[in-house]
Protein backbone atom coordinates (compact mmCIF):
# COMPACT_ATOMS: atom_id res chain seq x y z
CA UNK A 1 0.00 0.00 0.00
CA UNK A 2 1.46 3.50 -0.38
CA UNK A 3 0.88 6.68 1.42
CA UNK A 4 -2.84 7.19 -0.43
CA UNK A 5 -4.17 3.87 0.02
CA UNK A 6 -2.90 3.90 3.20
CA UNK A 7 -4.42 7.15 4.44
CA UNK A 8 -8.04 6.17 2.74
CA UNK A 9 -8.04 2.61 4.89
CA UNK A 10 -7.08 4.38 8.09
CA UNK A 11 -9.39 4.82 10.48
CA UNK A 12 -10.09 8.79 9.59
CA UNK A 13 -9.75 7.76 6.21
CA UNK A 14 -12.83 5.14 6.34
CA UNK A 15 -14.52 7.81 7.74
CA UNK A 16 -13.87 10.38 5.00
CA UNK A 17 -14.94 7.92 2.57
CA UNK A 18 -18.25 7.26 4.02
CA UNK A 19 -18.94 11.26 4.66
CA UNK A 20 -18.11 12.38 0.99
CA UNK A 21 -20.23 9.41 -0.75
CA UNK A 22 -22.74 10.02 1.99
CA UNK A 23 -23.04 13.28 1.29
CA UNK A 24 -22.56 12.56 -2.37
CA UNK A 25 -25.95 10.38 -1.90
CA UNK A 26 -27.51 12.82 -0.26
CA UNK A 27 -27.24 15.11 -3.55
CA UNK A 28 -28.63 11.86 -5.46
CA UNK A 29 -31.87 11.73 -2.86
CA UNK A 30 -32.83 15.27 -3.88
CA UNK A 31 -32.74 14.48 -7.57
CA UNK A 32 -34.62 11.37 -7.66
CA UNK A 33 -37.14 13.29 -5.60
CA UNK A 34 -37.69 15.58 -8.17
CA UNK A 35 -37.90 12.96 -10.29
CA UNK A 36 -40.21 11.17 -8.13
CA UNK A 37 -43.13 14.39 -8.47
CA UNK A 38 -43.24 13.82 -12.17
CA UNK A 39 -45.93 10.79 -10.90
CA UNK A 40 -48.40 13.17 -9.29
CA UNK A 41 -49.05 15.56 -12.58
CA UNK A 42 -52.11 14.13 -14.05
CA UNK A 43 -51.29 13.30 -17.55
CA UNK A 44 -51.26 9.75 -17.43
CA UNK A 45 -47.15 9.47 -17.35
CA UNK A 46 -46.01 11.51 -20.07
CA UNK A 47 -44.02 13.60 -17.82
CA UNK A 48 -42.25 10.51 -15.61
CA UNK A 49 -41.85 8.28 -18.81
CA UNK A 50 -40.31 11.35 -20.94
CA UNK A 51 -38.49 12.22 -17.28
CA UNK A 52 -37.44 8.15 -17.04
CA UNK A 53 -36.68 7.78 -21.04
CA UNK A 54 -34.06 10.80 -20.37
CA UNK A 55 -32.42 9.71 -17.44
CA UNK A 56 -31.64 5.92 -18.79
CA UNK A 57 -30.51 7.14 -22.14
CA UNK A 58 -29.13 10.93 -21.88
CA UNK A 59 -24.90 10.21 -21.74
CA UNK A 60 -24.32 12.62 -19.47
CA UNK A 61 -26.75 11.39 -16.92
CA UNK A 62 -25.57 7.65 -17.85
CA UNK A 63 -21.75 8.69 -17.22
CA UNK A 64 -23.05 10.18 -13.85
CA UNK A 65 -24.96 7.35 -13.19
CA UNK A 66 -21.92 5.04 -12.86
CA UNK A 67 -20.39 7.30 -10.03
CA UNK A 68 -23.56 6.82 -8.41
CA UNK A 69 -23.46 3.01 -7.95
CA UNK A 70 -19.75 3.48 -7.40
CA UNK A 71 -20.66 5.82 -4.46
CA UNK A 72 -23.30 3.59 -3.22
CA UNK A 73 -21.20 0.15 -3.30
CA UNK A 74 -18.28 2.38 -1.96
CA UNK A 75 -21.05 3.95 1.13
CA UNK A 76 -22.13 0.09 2.03
CA UNK A 77 -18.72 -1.43 2.10
CA UNK A 78 -16.90 0.59 4.01
CA UNK A 79 -19.83 0.65 6.39
CA UNK A 80 -19.63 -3.10 6.60
CA UNK A 81 -16.16 -2.78 7.50
CA UNK A 82 -16.37 -0.20 9.84
CA UNK A 83 -18.84 -2.05 11.76
CA UNK A 84 -17.55 -5.39 12.09
CA UNK A 85 -13.75 -3.33 13.26
CA UNK A 86 -15.29 -0.97 15.55
CA UNK A 87 -17.43 -4.17 16.96
CA UNK A 88 -14.13 -5.92 17.47
CA UNK A 89 -12.91 -2.84 19.43
CA UNK A 90 -14.49 -4.00 21.96
CA UNK A 91 -14.59 -8.07 22.42
CA UNK A 92 -15.93 -8.04 26.03
CA UNK A 93 -19.76 -5.87 26.08
CA UNK A 94 -20.93 -4.19 29.26
CA UNK A 95 -23.38 -6.30 31.39
CA UNK A 96 -25.18 -3.68 31.77
CA UNK A 97 -25.19 -0.31 29.58
CA UNK A 98 -27.13 2.86 29.42
CA UNK A 99 -25.63 4.20 25.83
CA UNK A 100 -29.16 5.75 26.01
CA UNK A 101 -28.39 8.63 28.58
CA UNK A 102 -25.16 9.83 26.44
CA UNK A 103 -25.76 9.32 22.91
CA UNK A 104 -28.53 9.39 20.64
CA UNK A 105 -30.38 5.65 19.11
CA UNK A 106 -29.97 6.83 15.54
CA UNK A 107 -25.81 7.56 16.15
CA UNK A 108 -25.95 4.38 17.44
CA UNK A 109 -27.87 2.20 15.38
CA UNK A 110 -26.55 3.33 11.66
CA UNK A 111 -25.23 -0.06 10.79
CA UNK A 112 -28.40 -1.42 11.78
CA UNK A 113 -30.38 1.47 10.03
CA UNK A 114 -28.18 1.07 6.78
CA UNK A 115 -29.47 -2.85 6.56
CA UNK A 116 -32.70 -1.93 6.39
CA UNK A 117 -32.01 0.85 3.73
CA UNK A 118 -30.38 -1.50 1.92
CA UNK A 119 -32.69 -4.44 1.96
CA UNK A 120 -35.27 -1.72 0.50
CA UNK A 121 -32.56 -0.42 -1.86
CA UNK A 122 -31.89 -4.24 -3.19
CA UNK A 123 -35.67 -4.79 -3.77
CA UNK A 124 -36.47 -1.41 -5.25
CA UNK A 125 -33.93 -1.47 -7.90
CA UNK A 126 -34.76 -5.12 -8.73
CA UNK A 127 -38.37 -3.57 -8.88
CA UNK A 128 -37.73 -1.02 -10.92
CA UNK A 129 -34.14 0.17 -12.04
CA UNK A 130 -33.50 -4.05 -12.88
CA UNK A 131 -36.46 -4.01 -15.05
CA UNK A 132 -36.10 -0.93 -16.83
CA UNK A 133 -32.71 -1.90 -17.79
CA UNK A 134 -32.49 -5.76 -18.45
CA UNK A 135 -36.20 -6.62 -17.80
CA UNK A 136 -39.64 -6.71 -19.88
CA UNK A 137 -41.30 -3.35 -19.99
CA UNK A 138 -44.58 -2.50 -21.73
CA UNK A 139 -44.33 -0.04 -24.25
CA UNK A 140 -46.39 3.81 -24.60
CA UNK A 141 -46.45 6.04 -27.40
CA UNK A 142 -45.64 10.04 -25.86
CA UNK A 143 -46.93 12.78 -27.38
CA UNK A 144 -43.78 13.60 -29.20
CA UNK A 145 -44.43 9.67 -31.14
CA UNK A 146 -41.34 8.72 -29.24
CA UNK A 147 -41.74 4.78 -28.31
CA UNK A 148 -40.77 4.71 -24.66
CA UNK A 149 -40.66 1.99 -21.91
CA UNK A 150 -43.91 2.61 -19.37
CA UNK A 151 -42.32 2.66 -15.77
CA UNK A 152 -45.18 4.59 -15.16
CA UNK A 153 -47.72 1.74 -15.36
CA UNK A 154 -45.24 -0.38 -13.61
CA UNK A 155 -44.98 2.09 -10.55
CA UNK A 156 -48.62 2.52 -10.74
CA UNK A 157 -49.42 -1.13 -10.65
CA UNK A 158 -46.60 -1.46 -7.60
CA UNK A 159 -47.98 0.84 -5.19
CA UNK A 160 -51.96 -0.19 -5.62
CA UNK A 161 -50.58 -2.92 -3.59
CA UNK A 162 -50.97 -1.50 0.27
CA UNK A 163 -47.86 -3.78 1.31
CA UNK A 164 -45.55 -2.09 -1.15
CA UNK A 165 -46.48 0.88 0.15
CA UNK A 166 -46.09 0.13 3.66
CA UNK A 167 -42.75 -1.37 3.28
CA UNK A 168 -41.49 1.94 1.13
CA UNK A 169 -43.09 4.03 4.06
CA UNK A 170 -40.70 1.94 6.57
CA UNK A 171 -37.74 2.20 4.38
CA UNK A 172 -37.99 6.09 4.91
CA UNK A 173 -38.55 6.44 8.21
CA UNK A 174 -35.10 4.02 8.68
CA UNK A 175 -33.75 6.79 6.26
CA UNK A 176 -34.80 9.75 8.21
CA UNK A 177 -32.78 8.21 11.22
CA UNK A 178 -29.91 7.78 9.32
CA UNK A 179 -29.76 10.92 7.93
CA UNK A 180 -30.63 12.70 11.31
CA UNK A 181 -26.79 11.20 12.30
CA UNK A 182 -25.72 10.97 9.17
CA UNK A 183 -25.72 14.31 7.88
CA UNK A 184 -24.27 16.55 10.54
CA UNK A 185 -21.61 13.79 11.55
CA UNK A 186 -20.61 13.98 7.97
CA UNK A 187 -19.35 17.24 8.46
CA UNK A 188 -17.81 16.86 11.92
CA UNK A 189 -15.33 14.05 10.22
CA UNK A 190 -14.72 16.40 7.20
CA UNK A 191 -13.33 18.73 10.20
CA UNK A 192 -15.75 21.54 8.78
CA UNK A 193 -17.38 22.76 12.43
CA UNK A 194 -17.06 26.35 12.77
CA UNK A 195 -18.96 28.80 15.52
CA UNK A 196 -20.53 30.20 12.81
CA UNK A 197 -21.56 27.69 10.20
CA UNK A 198 -22.00 24.24 11.91
CA UNK A 199 -25.69 25.37 14.13
CA UNK A 200 -26.92 26.21 10.64
CA UNK A 201 -25.73 22.82 9.41
CA UNK A 202 -27.32 20.92 12.49
CA UNK A 203 -30.37 22.79 11.66
CA UNK A 204 -29.92 22.16 7.80
CA UNK A 205 -29.24 18.42 8.28
CA UNK A 206 -32.53 17.73 10.63
CA UNK A 207 -34.57 19.27 8.21
CA UNK A 208 -33.07 17.49 5.02
CA UNK A 209 -34.04 14.17 7.00
CA UNK A 210 -36.96 14.54 8.26
CA UNK A 211 -38.72 16.70 4.95
CA UNK A 212 -36.85 14.65 1.93
CA UNK A 213 -37.88 10.87 3.47
CA UNK A 214 -41.06 12.58 3.85
CA UNK A 215 -41.80 13.33 0.52
CA UNK A 216 -40.72 10.37 -0.74
CA UNK A 217 -42.92 8.31 1.14
CA UNK A 218 -46.33 10.98 0.53
CA UNK A 219 -45.95 10.09 -3.25
CA UNK A 220 -46.34 6.39 -3.10
CA UNK A 221 -49.63 6.98 -0.39
CA UNK A 222 -50.96 9.34 -3.05
CA UNK A 223 -50.53 7.20 -5.86
CA UNK A 224 -52.36 4.53 -3.57
CA UNK A 225 -55.30 6.64 -2.75
CA UNK A 226 -55.36 7.72 -6.32
CA UNK A 227 -55.23 3.76 -7.60
CA UNK A 228 -57.61 3.00 -5.20
CA UNK A 229 -60.14 5.77 -5.60
CA UNK B 1 -21.99 13.70 60.14
CA UNK B 2 -25.35 12.72 59.31
CA UNK B 3 -25.28 8.54 59.01
CA UNK B 4 -28.15 6.84 57.92
CA UNK B 5 -26.49 3.79 57.32
CA UNK B 6 -27.47 2.54 53.80
CA UNK B 7 -28.03 -1.10 52.45
CA UNK B 8 -26.56 -1.68 48.45
CA UNK B 9 -25.78 -4.82 46.56
CA UNK B 10 -22.68 -4.81 45.05
CA UNK B 11 -22.33 -6.29 41.35
CA UNK B 12 -19.05 -6.26 40.40
CA UNK B 13 -16.52 -8.16 37.95
CA UNK B 14 -14.01 -10.16 39.32
CA UNK B 15 -11.06 -11.97 37.63
CA UNK B 16 -8.26 -13.36 38.65
CA UNK B 17 -5.78 -12.40 36.27
CA UNK B 18 -5.44 -11.29 32.62
CA UNK B 19 -5.89 -15.15 31.55
CA UNK B 20 -8.68 -16.51 33.68
CA UNK B 21 -12.60 -16.04 33.07
CA UNK B 22 -14.07 -13.13 34.81
CA UNK B 23 -17.81 -13.15 36.16
CA UNK B 24 -20.34 -10.92 38.06
CA UNK B 25 -20.15 -11.37 41.75
CA UNK B 26 -22.67 -10.16 44.28
CA UNK B 27 -21.87 -8.52 47.30
CA UNK B 28 -24.23 -7.20 49.89
CA UNK B 29 -23.11 -4.15 51.80
CA UNK B 30 -25.07 -2.31 54.91
CA UNK B 31 -23.82 0.45 56.80
CA UNK B 32 -23.01 3.16 54.53
CA UNK B 33 -23.09 6.58 54.42
CA UNK B 34 -23.85 8.72 51.73
CA UNK B 35 -21.27 11.13 52.41
CA UNK B 36 -18.91 8.25 51.87
CA UNK B 37 -17.34 8.78 48.41
CA UNK B 38 -17.42 5.50 45.41
CA UNK B 39 -13.72 4.53 46.14
CA UNK B 40 -14.42 4.71 49.92
CA UNK B 41 -17.15 2.56 49.79
CA UNK B 42 -15.03 -0.01 47.61
CA UNK B 43 -12.53 0.39 50.29
CA UNK B 44 -14.76 -0.84 53.02
CA UNK B 45 -16.30 -3.57 50.95
CA UNK B 46 -12.50 -4.65 50.70
CA UNK B 47 -11.95 -4.59 54.33
CA UNK B 48 -14.74 -6.99 54.72
CA UNK B 49 -13.70 -9.26 52.31
CA UNK B 50 -9.95 -9.17 53.92
CA UNK B 51 -11.64 -10.30 56.97
CA UNK B 52 -13.74 -13.17 55.48
CA UNK B 53 -10.21 -13.77 54.46
CA UNK B 54 -11.38 -13.26 50.67
CA UNK B 55 -9.28 -11.94 47.43
CA UNK B 56 -10.03 -7.93 47.80
CA UNK B 57 -11.34 -6.38 44.78
CA UNK B 58 -8.41 -4.86 42.73
CA UNK B 59 -9.90 -1.15 41.59
CA UNK B 60 -7.37 1.62 40.32
CA UNK B 61 -7.20 4.72 41.87
CA UNK B 62 -4.34 7.34 42.95
CA UNK B 63 -4.96 11.50 44.30
CA UNK B 64 -8.77 10.67 44.36
CA UNK B 65 -9.11 14.46 43.85
CA UNK B 66 -10.41 14.14 40.23
CA UNK B 67 -6.99 15.11 38.72
CA UNK B 68 -4.69 11.73 37.89
CA UNK B 69 -7.67 10.26 35.63
CA UNK B 70 -6.07 6.75 37.28
CA UNK B 71 -9.20 5.64 38.75
CA UNK B 72 -12.13 4.23 36.41
CA UNK B 73 -15.37 2.05 36.75
CA UNK B 74 -18.03 1.59 34.67
CA UNK B 75 -20.49 1.97 37.05
CA UNK B 76 -24.00 1.08 36.84
CA UNK B 77 -24.02 1.70 32.57
CA UNK B 78 -22.33 5.08 32.83
CA UNK B 79 -18.25 5.30 32.65
CA UNK B 80 -17.42 6.87 35.82
CA UNK B 81 -21.40 6.49 37.04
CA UNK B 82 -24.13 8.12 36.60
CA UNK B 83 -22.39 12.01 37.09
CA UNK B 84 -19.84 13.18 34.50
CA UNK B 85 -17.00 13.58 37.17
CA UNK B 86 -14.33 11.20 37.85
CA UNK B 87 -15.34 7.93 40.13
CA UNK B 88 -12.99 9.42 43.15
CA UNK B 89 -15.49 12.87 43.18
CA UNK B 90 -18.25 10.42 43.21
CA UNK B 91 -20.24 9.98 46.51
CA UNK B 92 -22.35 7.37 47.67
CA UNK B 93 -25.38 9.81 47.60
CA UNK B 94 -26.21 9.96 44.18
CA UNK B 95 -27.35 6.46 44.48
CA UNK B 96 -30.40 5.48 46.37
CA UNK B 97 -31.04 3.20 49.58
CA UNK B 98 -31.21 -0.50 48.61
CA UNK B 99 -29.95 -0.18 45.05
CA UNK B 100 -28.13 -2.40 43.19
CA UNK B 101 -24.87 -1.04 41.77
CA UNK B 102 -22.91 -2.91 38.76
CA UNK B 103 -19.54 -2.11 38.95
CA UNK B 104 -17.52 -2.99 35.50
CA UNK B 105 -13.90 -2.74 34.14
CA UNK B 106 -13.35 -0.15 30.67
CA UNK B 107 -14.06 -2.42 28.10
CA UNK B 108 -12.15 -2.32 25.02
CA UNK B 109 -9.89 -4.48 23.18
CA UNK B 110 -7.15 -2.22 23.57
CA UNK B 111 -7.57 -1.71 27.71
CA UNK B 112 -6.98 -5.56 28.77
CA UNK B 113 -8.44 -6.53 32.24
CA UNK B 114 -5.38 -7.28 34.37
CA UNK B 115 -7.31 -8.04 37.42
CA UNK B 116 -10.79 -7.35 38.39
CA UNK B 117 -11.62 -3.56 37.42
CA UNK B 118 -7.90 -2.61 36.58
CA UNK B 119 -7.00 -2.76 32.75
CA UNK B 120 -3.84 -1.84 31.27
CA UNK B 121 -3.94 1.58 29.68
CA UNK B 122 -0.55 1.95 28.24
CA UNK B 123 -2.12 1.85 25.14
CA UNK B 124 -2.79 5.66 25.90
CA UNK B 125 0.87 6.35 27.15
CA UNK B 126 2.31 4.73 23.33
CA UNK B 127 0.16 7.04 21.63
CA UNK B 128 1.65 10.26 23.33
CA UNK B 129 4.55 8.82 22.74
CA UNK B 130 4.28 7.95 18.93
CA UNK B 131 4.07 12.09 19.33
CA UNK B 132 2.74 13.65 21.92
CA UNK B 133 5.93 15.99 22.33
CA UNK B 134 7.20 18.81 21.11
CA UNK B 135 11.35 19.45 20.70
CA UNK B 136 12.45 21.92 23.02
CA UNK B 137 16.01 23.81 23.25
CA UNK B 138 17.41 22.65 26.34
CA UNK B 139 19.53 25.52 28.70
CA UNK B 140 18.65 27.73 30.72
CA UNK B 141 14.84 28.74 31.12
CA UNK B 142 13.59 30.98 28.50
CA UNK B 143 11.51 34.49 30.03
CA UNK B 144 7.93 34.12 30.95
CA UNK B 145 5.87 35.26 27.95
CA UNK B 146 8.75 35.67 25.36
CA UNK B 147 6.14 33.82 22.93
CA UNK B 148 3.13 35.60 22.33
CA UNK B 149 -0.15 33.39 22.50
CA UNK B 150 -3.45 35.27 22.31
CA UNK B 151 -5.46 35.13 25.36
CA UNK B 152 -8.54 33.19 23.44
CA UNK B 153 -5.85 30.90 22.03
CA UNK B 154 -4.17 29.79 25.34
CA UNK B 155 -7.29 29.21 26.77
CA UNK B 156 -8.12 26.92 24.14
CA UNK B 157 -4.94 25.08 23.89
CA UNK B 158 -5.53 24.89 27.93
CA UNK B 159 -9.10 23.36 27.78
CA UNK B 160 -7.58 20.38 25.96
CA UNK B 161 -4.64 19.95 27.63
CA UNK B 162 -7.07 19.36 30.81
CA UNK B 163 -7.94 15.54 29.52
CA UNK B 164 -6.21 13.40 32.48
CA UNK B 165 -5.86 10.56 29.69
CA UNK B 166 -8.62 8.23 32.12
CA UNK B 167 -9.69 6.47 29.29
CA UNK B 168 -13.76 7.47 29.85
CA UNK B 169 -13.97 8.34 26.39
CA UNK B 170 -13.00 4.96 25.13
CA UNK B 171 -15.06 3.43 27.73
CA UNK B 172 -18.33 5.38 27.17
CA UNK B 173 -17.91 5.03 23.14
CA UNK B 174 -19.86 1.67 21.31
CA UNK B 175 -16.74 1.75 19.59
CA UNK B 176 -14.03 1.66 21.85
CA UNK B 177 -12.90 4.89 19.94
CA UNK B 178 -9.92 6.64 21.77
CA UNK B 179 -10.48 10.01 19.15
CA UNK B 180 -11.44 12.34 22.04
CA UNK B 181 -8.18 11.08 23.98
CA UNK B 182 -6.05 11.63 20.59
CA UNK B 183 -7.69 14.99 19.46
CA UNK B 184 -7.28 16.44 22.77
CA UNK B 185 -3.63 15.71 23.00
CA UNK B 186 -3.02 16.85 19.41
CA UNK B 187 -5.00 19.83 19.87
CA UNK B 188 -3.62 21.15 22.97
CA UNK B 189 -0.04 21.19 20.83
CA UNK B 190 -1.44 22.10 17.20
CA UNK B 191 -3.02 25.45 19.00
CA UNK B 192 0.46 26.85 20.45
CA UNK B 193 3.63 27.86 18.41
CA UNK B 194 5.24 25.64 20.35
CA UNK B 195 3.82 22.43 18.93
CA UNK B 196 4.83 23.70 15.24
CA UNK B 197 7.86 22.15 14.47
CA UNK B 198 6.13 18.81 14.71
CA UNK B 199 2.43 19.57 13.85
CA UNK B 200 1.69 16.91 10.95
CA UNK B 201 4.25 14.48 11.97
CA UNK B 202 2.38 14.19 15.39
CA UNK B 203 -1.44 13.55 13.78
CA UNK B 204 -0.01 11.47 11.32
CA UNK B 205 1.75 9.14 13.93
CA UNK B 206 -0.65 8.94 16.76
CA UNK B 207 -3.51 8.43 14.92
CA UNK B 208 -1.35 5.49 13.07
CA UNK B 209 -0.11 4.65 16.64
CA UNK B 210 -4.04 4.71 17.84
CA UNK B 211 -4.73 2.47 15.03
CA UNK B 212 -2.30 -0.25 15.46
CA UNK B 213 -3.76 -0.42 18.96
CA UNK B 214 -7.15 -1.53 17.86
CA UNK B 215 -9.50 1.36 18.99
CA UNK B 216 -12.61 1.78 17.26
CA UNK B 217 -13.04 4.43 14.26
CA UNK B 218 -14.98 7.76 15.49
CA UNK B 219 -18.69 7.81 14.37
CA UNK B 220 -19.36 11.29 15.87
CA UNK B 221 -22.01 9.63 18.63
CA UNK B 222 -20.98 12.38 21.39
CA UNK B 223 -20.80 10.09 24.07
CA UNK B 224 -17.34 10.16 24.61
CA UNK B 225 -17.56 14.63 25.70
CA UNK B 226 -21.15 13.62 27.21
CA UNK B 227 -19.12 11.30 29.62
CA UNK B 228 -15.58 13.07 29.70
CA UNK B 229 -15.12 14.44 33.32
CA UNK B 230 -12.69 17.31 32.04
CA UNK B 231 -15.19 18.27 29.56
CA UNK B 232 -13.19 18.06 26.24
CA UNK B 233 -15.61 18.80 23.22
CA UNK B 234 -16.22 16.97 19.98
CA UNK B 235 -15.01 20.75 18.44
CA UNK B 236 -11.30 18.88 19.64
CA UNK B 237 -12.02 16.07 17.05
CA UNK B 238 -13.14 18.27 14.03
CA UNK B 239 -9.65 19.51 14.95
CA UNK B 240 -7.89 15.76 14.39
CA UNK B 241 -9.95 14.99 11.54
CA UNK B 242 -8.49 18.26 9.80
CA UNK B 243 -4.96 17.65 11.15
CA UNK B 244 -4.83 14.30 10.35
CA UNK B 245 -6.68 14.57 6.48
CA UNK B 246 -3.90 17.81 5.60
CA UNK B 247 -1.29 16.67 7.15
CA UNK B 248 -1.52 13.78 4.96
CA UNK B 249 -2.04 15.34 1.61
CA UNK B 250 0.85 17.84 2.66
CA UNK B 251 3.54 16.36 4.47
CA UNK B 252 6.37 14.83 2.88
CA UNK B 253 6.47 11.30 4.54
CA UNK B 254 5.67 8.51 2.58
CA UNK B 255 6.93 5.87 4.59
CA UNK B 256 4.77 3.36 6.55
CA UNK B 257 4.56 3.68 10.48
CA UNK B 258 5.71 1.64 12.39
CA UNK B 259 3.94 1.49 15.35
CA UNK B 260 5.81 0.93 19.26
CA UNK B 261 5.01 -2.30 20.79
S1 LIG C 1 -10.75 13.05 26.74
FE1 LIG C 1 -11.83 13.15 28.73
S2 LIG C 1 -12.62 11.08 28.99
FE2 LIG C 1 -11.03 10.92 27.43
S3 LIG C 1 -9.15 10.44 28.50
FE3 LIG C 1 -9.22 12.67 28.36
S4 LIG C 1 -10.22 13.34 30.25
FE4 LIG C 1 -10.63 11.15 30.07
S1 LIG D 1 -8.15 8.91 41.60
FE1 LIG D 1 -7.14 10.53 40.55
S2 LIG D 1 -8.77 11.21 39.23
FE2 LIG D 1 -9.77 9.76 40.47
Amino acid sequence: MNWFTRTLTSSIGRKLVMSLTGLFLCSFLVVHLIGNFQLLKTDSGEAFNAYAKFMTTFPLIKFISYGLYAGILLHIIQGILLTLENGKARPVAYAYSKAGDTSSWASRNMGLLGTVIFLFLAGHMTQFWGRMHFGEMPMVNLANGDSVKDLYKITMEAFAQPIMVALYVLAMVALAFHLLHGFKSAFQTLGLTHKKYTPTIETLGYVFAIVIPAAFAVIPILVFLMTNK
Amino acid sequence: MEHTGRSYTIKVWRQKNAQAQGSIQTYPLKDISPDMSFLEMLDILNEQLLQKGEDPIAFDHDCREGICGMCSLFINGRAHGPLTTTTCQLHMRSFENNETIFIEPWRAKPFPVIKDLVVDRTAFDRIIQAGGYVTVRTGSAPDANEILIPKAIADEAMDAASCIGCGACVAACKNASAMLFVSAKVSQLALLPQGQSERKQRAERMVAQMDAEGFGACTNTGACAAECPKQISLVNIARLNREYLSAKISSDNVEEYVPIK
